[in-house]
């Protein structure tokens, strides 16, 4: 019984999953120093009750006073302040950036208007997702990419090869990292409100997807209205001296009804809002045809090919993929990661690969793989937990409306 | 009570770093011990308690253990009549960032479970001593109640557990 306490228990579990994932090449170097970074914000989360916890290399706030289920809950009815600054965001330049750009990822990048920006996914030879990304274009000469945090190094090496031999063939393409910035991810009904008192550009003219540069309580600021809980909001990249400034300016003009808000909440939110979490729901073996991201891969793109794993891609998308992700609600304990789904006949048609129980639905949902067939809505399935089966049913995505703030015409 | 897929899904994709350390500001001061023990329970180092009785013991997790997990959304428990061994896990705890094992902290027979925990979970937290406790058995061994701590060491332990991290 000795030395099972909780905490200890918790690390031994960190470490095993470090472990796993370090067999990657994707060690960070903070990793191998064996200190975790800290972001502009760490002193602020400390000071607002923060419990840091090791994150993709960094000590990230889990959760402040709040409850998980509160923060949850909060964004949706107040709004939420994610310290998202672990994230990697990084500016590609040059007259020859989208044409580069476009030989890894599935965008439609050309055709993307000035000031938007899209969800998209870097692949490889395979047709397997490296990263989820969002990318904006800022112009003709300048991409604007936030990559994962977990994905980092990886997702650097293989843009930073690529861009070596694309500049070998005489292509005009450079890349800026933004390590002199923070990301900030306002989230919630009140983001806009409040984050209109901070600048006297008007909001009412920046829609979902939409990318801008612009003040912000004194500082330039890169601003493109997105997010990861299916909320309106925006995520804010401040340079990282005037970072504490504006989350202290947030919290304030909102009189403290937006709540800082960690990565626990952040978790349960993007499940809700049936995003996907690239490590769990999005890996280097799954296609984005079969992750639903269809949608994704622009039109120019089906026809011309011309990202890597193309072929594969678009077989797939000509010929339906063997599996797809799919929403599940069900009863008894919580399914998570792992769990197995089973059809009607107690075969194994499945895994679940997030889930958990829902703070504003109060109900067990979570995302999974499933053989095409039993994907439709309203199929049964049976989830195996700790070796019983409990009842489920392939449900559409997302689990809590989007509100994203688009043109009403 | 041994924590399992602590942040849920998040844990995963984690990719936490080697280090497997938690940053200073985890220690002391904002983090001072301060959940309740309760005076003639026997406590587990696992978070369980155990409310020794001689024909039948009670068992639950503490509040320490609560606090921890968070908001509790479901409980399993064994049938009636199953047996649990010390050590071993009898149940589980489903908070909304984890799912623990609930370790028993003696043998014996299972002779009642707390079926108010179906509909509401979350007596866990409000009273994880009284209102929430999670079965009782008939001891097969008393004597593993000897291997247990008093409130004051499980007191200390848990002092000792916090500050260590």
């Amino acid at each position: 019984m000795k030395g099972s306490g909780i905490w200890q228990f918790r690390q031994t579990l960190l470490r095993r999953i470090s472990q796993q994932s370090a067999k990657g090449s994707n060690r960070s170097f903070a990793t191998e120093a064996g200190a975790l970074k800290k972001t502009a914000l760490y002193d602020f989360h400390v000071a607002h009750g923060g419990k840091m916890v090791p994150f993709a290399g960094w000590s990230m706030p889990i959760q402040y006073k709040d409850s998980i289920m509160e923060s949850s809950v909060n964004c949706r009815t107040n709004g939420s302040l994610f310290d998202v600054s672990h994230m990697c965001g990084l500016s590609l330049k040059g007259k020859d950036c989208i044409p580069f750009l476009e030989t890894l990822v599935i965008a439609d990048l050309a055709a993307l208007k000035n000031g938007t920006g899209t969800l998209t996914v870097f692949t490889n030879e395979k047709g397997g997702a490296i990263d989820d990304s969002v990318i904006a274009k800022v112009n003709d000469k300048h991409l604007y990419i936030v990559v994962n945090a977990g994905c980092r190094d990886k997702d650097l090496e293989h843009i930073g090869k690529h861009m070596e031999l694309f500049k070998g063939k005489g292509g005009d393409v450079d890349w800026h990292i933004h390590d002199e910035r923070s990301l900030l991810a306002l989230q919630g009904p009140l983001a806009a409100p409040v984050l209109q008192f901070l600048t006297k550009d008007d909001l009412g003219k920046l829609y979902f997807g939409e990318f801008t540069t612009l003040d912000i309580n004194g500082a330039e600021c890169f601003l493109t209205r997105t997010g990861y809980t299916g909320e309106d909001g925006f995520e804010i990249s401040v340079p990282s001296e005037h970072a504490v400034d504006l989350a202290k300016a947030i919290i304030e003009k909102s009189q403290g009804k937006i709540r800082l808000t960690g990565l626990g909440a952040r978790d349960s939110l993007r499940l809700e809002a049936g995003l996907c979490l690239y490590g769990n729901d999005m890996e280097q073996h799954v296609t984005p045809v079969e992750a639903g991201l269809n949608w994704a891969i622009g039109k120019r793109r089906r026809a011309e090919g011309g990202f890597l794993g193309a072929d594969v891609i678009l077989k797939q998308l000509a010929e339906g993929p063997a599996v797809k992700r799919v929403g599940l609600v069900s009863t008894g304990p919580p399914p998570r990661s792992h769990s197995e789904i089973l059809g009607s006949t107690g075969e194994k048609i499945g895994e679940v690969t997030s889930g958990g129980f829902s703070p504003f639905l109060k109900k067990n949902i979570a995302m999974g793989y499933v053989k095409t067939g039993n994907h439709k809505s309203g199929t049964n399935v049976k989830l195996l937990v700790r070796g019983k089966t409990h009842d489920g049913v392939v449900t559409k995505m997302p689990f809590v409306p989007a509100k994203y703030y688009k043109p009403t015409s | 009570m041994a924590l399992r897929l602590w942040a849920s899904s998040t844990a995963n994709a984690l990719r936490i770093s080697t280090s497997g350390r938690l940053p200073s500001s985890f220690t002391p001061l904002s983090r001072l011990f301060s959940s309740s023990v309760v005076d003639g329970l026997k406590y587990a180092s696992s978070h369980e308690w155990v409310k020794p009785d001689a024909a039948v013991a009670t068992i639950g997790i503490t509040d320490h253990a609560q606090d921890h997990l968070g908001e509790v959304v479901f409980v399993e428990l064994p049938e009636c009549g199953s047996s649990v061994s010390q050590g071993e896990s009898f149940g589980a705890v489903e908070s909304v960032k984890a799912t623990s094992d609930i370790n028993s902290p003696i043998s014996g027979e299972v002779v009642e479970i707390n079926t108010k925990l179906t509909e509401t979970p979350g007596l866990i937290n409000s009273s994880s001593y009284e209102d929430g406790w999670m079965i009782k058995v008939k001891p097969s061994t008393p004597s593993e109640l000897e291997s247990l701590m008093s409130s004051s060491e499980y007191t200390k332990f848990c002092e000792e557990e916090d500050a260590s991290h």
